[in-house]
């Protein structure tokens, strides 16, 4: 993977999400340095503020931070789950990445959310519907872009769920009946279902026992390799970064405090905070 | 006996329509007078006008004697009347301020401007069945009439008044939460448009106007009981006459004539999340015609309710709440499945056999399998 | 008391005045306009209950005028008892000819089915709809599904459908199987039979939906073109009555009511009550054509 300037596949500028109603004076107010996502003077709250960064084809980035840092803020603004407050993202694929894709129609976000895009949520509720079948939540996806051929959706629904390590006779029953780690890898199956360049994950293996959550991460990273995706990878747990991602944004009270590659923010955190996340570490 | 084609379809409606008039005839009593139905009947005749959305206290009447009491199709009936009336005019504002008061209670304060006047209401009667009402005379109309009279002492009474509103009160004090910049006030009129949802409150204060009592309690109720979130006061609950004024072609306003309301205005509190904020009270409104303080209270709860953020409760859900609580549509619906679904059904029938057939024809290739599979037995009996 | 002179002694040709008859008319154009979206009406309350045929009644009221003939059926029968009902109410409010004979007329309102005599131009078609909005079973607010159409995000419909496939080996809708109209818009054909829905694709006539609980009105113009929704290989197909003759005519061609005699034995007749009068009378109707009939009567 070549890294240069032009080679990116999102440019992400600015993007910034406040609760409430700020004033000139909230940004200065909040953020790492005061301990605060909260305004003294308006108690708005800057859930993320000025978050810029790059992400190149084939590029496993991480953003790590504790609860309120953001982190997650950042891709469901990016998935079009939240209207932004302000901030640019650009997306190559999408008309060459000269449009920023938070701007654009809801028509237009549903195309690129569905064409160019997947999210695995933490909670399966939010990325599945629990009223259809597993292969029915991954036809979804299908039909979304266009495939209108129940043959062709059922072999492609049963190629994905092997691939995922989901029993291929589990493809008509319906998710409520499955255990946890299974309903996160149905969910990734529907989410790579139309070979989307960008796939997001938000803290996909919190809330699962540990040995299932080694069997989903092992899987996220050969569908990695296999398929050379583009990932963020959301969590709490440094753990998590270390062994997907290449790159890490470290996140405190909505501000980018550090970043890099993740070898070395593990081997020479520069920031505290950074410093005392790495050193947590097990 | 083969089958006999359904050929005799207007003969049948016309017998049972003249089998309709049979059975509110067939007793030879005297005819009722329509004006001892708008006059002994008037909570009904009341409940008719508000359900129906017409004003029309005679029409109401009549409506009641045709539809043997039954108040869903007298209501139904002055629909369809309205229906043949043209709309000359809106009229001007009516303010409840200037309303000729028959009764005003509030649950809020001990003592209010005005006192608290309990008028013409059941509340604190007992419902003991009253069996002297069954041989009451002319006589004894005539004797009742004339000691109530007399009771009045013509020195002790003071001059008509109107009454300032205990909200005004908690407005003058600040405490009233001031009207959310956000929330659409368009006036709209749901008898010339269809409504959309999310709904501006004047579409849902008249959908709420002219809703079913019944629908409304049992919404207002649930929200009180638990399935909700909001648990009012009676602010003030009102009931008297109001002047109603139209402007004429000339612009001038004139006077039309009047007509009688209940109003409630019920006070729920509702804190803010903001800085420094405090609670404040905000009201949900209420207003129907005739006496009907069932229906007015619930549709100040609602009108609270409907405000709330939390979609998940019934009450809260505008959609769920208007649609069903409009009685006329809900009477037809429900009652539309009398009517003959052959065709519909045969559909269904046709798609249901089908499926037990391909069924049937998957487990006979599954027997067929597995018999080939299995290994063969001989049987001692050759 | 003061009498309405109108209401009393004569009312307003067709019943419903004139401005409200005007503002139904402008709504039906914007949805002739906009082949299959719905255009919410004002929907006036009728002496008729809701749900009984209120939003054919305020088309067929809207349009009518001195000169039509008026034929109404229910379930395919002039003889029904709400048909009855209603062709009575729309004849004392205008005075106009009515008839049995869907050749003779101009204007045919329906509750939930086609003729299976062939529409010809200038027959405007009067539809009684219950549920005008083909998303409901899949989306129970109007709010959203209001988007949906607006986004032609359908992607929710076509899920149940593989659903209903991949359940019971078929697409188990039966009655007002959703169609797609113009290539744009998702619409309820209102419970009409399987059978009937191809006939509403290049038809001659004009298609009106009026849907008066619900204030809704759609439209189908002549020539245009209506598909059922199937995916590629799971295709559409109407009710099959392999090849069972009508018991009084023998016809194997037409949508049959299954009846059941006072000896307990199965009989099926043809459904349209005009159409078996006319086979009956050796009459020779021409029946709609489309596709899926075959020739052979199969």
């Amino acid at each position: 993977m070549i890294r240069n300037e032009d080679n990116w596949l999102l440019r992400v500028r600015d993007l910034t999400k406040i609760y409430g109603e700020p004033n000139e004076n909230t940004l200065a107010l909040t953020g790492p340095q005061f301990n605060s996502n909260q305004c003294p003077e308006t108690d708005s709250i800057v859930a993320c503020a000025g978050i810029s960064f790059d992400l190149f084809p084939g590029e496993v980035l991480g953003i790590v931070g504790e609860s309120g840092s953001g982190k997650s803020t950042v891709v469901r603004l990016l998935y079009f789950d939240m209207e932004k407050s302000a901030g640019e993202a650009m997306l190559r694929p999408y008309q060459d990445g000269q449009v920023n894709i938070l701007d654009e129609s809801n028509q237009k976000k549903r195309f690129i959310r569905n064409h160019l895009m997947g999210m695995v949520y933490q909670n399966p509720r939010d990325g599945l519907n629990f009223r259809f079948t597993s292969g029915g939540n991954i036809a979804e996806k299908l039909i979304m872009a266009g495939n209108l051929h129940v043959a062709q959706i059922r072999s492609r629904a049963s190629r994905l769920l092997e691939k995922t390590e989901v029993p291929v006779q589990r493809m008509d029953d319906r998710p409520a009946s499955f255990s946890g780690g299974m309903q996160q890898r149905v969910q990734i199956s529907k989410a790579i279902a139309n070979n989307p360049p960008l796939l997001f994950l938000d803290e996909v293996t919190t809330g699962l026992d540990v040995s299932v959550q080694a069997r989903v991460l092992d899987l996220i990273r050969e569908l990695q390799q296999d398929l050379g995706i583009a990932m963020i990878v959301v969590s709490h747990d440094l753990s998590v970064i270390r062994m997907l991602t290449d790159r890490t944004i470290v996140m405190k009270n909505g501000r980018i405090v550090e970043s890099g590659l993740t070898d070395q923010i593990l081997q020479d955190p520069q920031h505290a905070y950074s410093q005392l996340l790495v050193s947590s570490l097990l | 006996m083969g089958y006999v084609a359904v050929k005799g379809g207007t003969d049948a409606i016309h017998r049972a329509q003249a089998l309709v008039e049979f059975y509110r005839l067939k007793d030879a009593t005297a005819p009722l007078d329509i004006r001892q139905i708008q006059s002994q009947l008037r909570l009904a005749v009341d409940k008719v006008m508000g359900e129906g959305g017409l004003y029309a206290p005679e029409y109401a009447a009549i409506a009641v004697k045709q539809a043997e009491g039954e108040v869903f199709e007298a209501a139904f009936i002055m629909r369809a009347f309205r229906t043949t009336l043209e709309r000359r005019f809106y009229s001007e504002t009516i303010d409840t301020r200037d309303m000729f008061v028959k009764r005003k209670i509030s649950a809020s304060f001990r003592e209010i401007p005005g006192g608290q006047i309990l008028g013409p209401t059941r509340d604190y009667t007992q419902r003991i069945l009253d069996t002297s009402k069954a041989t009451e005379t002319t006589e004894d109309v005539q004797k009742f009439l004339q000691a109530f009279s007399a009771s009045i002492e013509e020195q002790k009474l003071q001059p008509v008044k109107t009454f300032g509103k205990v909200i005004d009160l908690l407005k003058a004090e600040g405490l009233l939460k001031k009207a959310d910049e956000q929330e659409d006030r368009t006036l709209m009129d749901i008898t010339r448009e269809a409504i959309k949802f999310p709904a501006p409150r004047s579409a849902r204060l008249q959908m709420l106007a002219r809703a079913e009592t019944g629908a409304l309690m049992a919404l207002g109720y649930s929200s009180m009981r638990g399935f909700g979130s909001v648990h009012p006061t009676v602010g003030e609950l009102r009931y008297g006459s109001v002047a109603v004024h139209i402007k004429d072609p000339a612009g001038r306003v004139r006077y039309a004539g009047k007509i009688d309301v209940t109003e409630a205005e019920m006070i729920s509190s509702v804190s803010v999340a903001k800085k420094n904020s405090i609670p404040q009270y905000t009201i949900g409104y209420g207003l129907c015609f005739g006496q009907n303080d069932s229906k007015a209270i619930c549709m100040g709860i609602l009108d609270s309710t409907m405000r709330h953020p939390d979609q998940t409760l019934p009450a809260n859900d505008q959609e769920f709440v208007l649609y069903h609580s409009e009685g006329i549509e809900s009477m037809g619906f429900t009652n539309h499945l009398k009517l003959p679904h052959y065709v519909t059904f045969q559909s269904g029938l046709k798609n249901i056999r089908e499926a037990i057939l391909r069924n049937g024809a998957r487990e006979e290739e599954q027997k067929k399998k597995k018999m080939s599979e299995s290994p063969v037995f001989i049987s001692n009996n050759g | 008391m003061v009498e309405n002179r109108k209401f009393v002694n004569k009312y307003n040709f067709a019943f419903i005045d004139e401005a409200t008859k005007k503002e139904i008319r402008r709504k039906l154009l914007k949805a002739i306009a906009i082949p299959g979206y719905q255009v919410p009406y004002s929907s006036p309350e009728m002496p008729i209950a809701r749900g009984w045929g209120t939003g054919g009644l305020h088309v067929t009221l809207a349009i009518i005028g001195p000169d039509d003939v008026f034929k109404i059926i229910d379930q395919g029968s002039d003889a029904s008892v709400n048909a009855c009902n209603l062709r009575e109410f729309v004849q004392h409010m205008t005075q106009v000819k009515t008839t049995y004979d869907t050749g003779e007329a101009t204007i045919i309102q329906t509750r939930h089915r086609i003729t299976e005599e062939e529409l010809k131009e200038g027959q405007i078609f009067v539809y009684q709809v219950p549920q005008p909005e083909p998303l409901r079973g899949v989306e129970r607010y109007e709010n959203r599904t209001r988007q949906m159409h607006g986004e032609a995000d359908y992607a929710k419909m076509w899920v149940s459908l593989y659903e209903s496939f991949v359940q019971h080996g078929d697409i188990m809708l039966g009655a007002g199987y959703p169609v797609m109209v113009d290539k744009r818009y998702i619409m309820a054909p209102s419970p009409i039979p399987k059978w009937d829905v191809p006939n509403l694709n290049q038809s001659k006539a004009l298609h009106l939906f009026g849907a008066g609980r619900e204030k809704r009105l759609y439209a189908v113009p002549p020539h245009t073109i209506v598909e059922p929704l199937e995916f590629e290989d799971v295709k559409f197909h109407p009710e099959n009555f392999k090849g069972i003759p009508c018991y009084k005519t023998g016809y194997k061609k037409a949508f049959l009511d299954e009846l059941y005699f006072d000896d307990g034995t199965q009989h099926y007749v043809v459904n349209d009550s005009n159409f078996l009068d006319k086979l009956l009378e050796k009459a020779a109707p021409v029946q709609h054509h489309n596709k899926y009939l075959n020739p052979s009567g199969s």
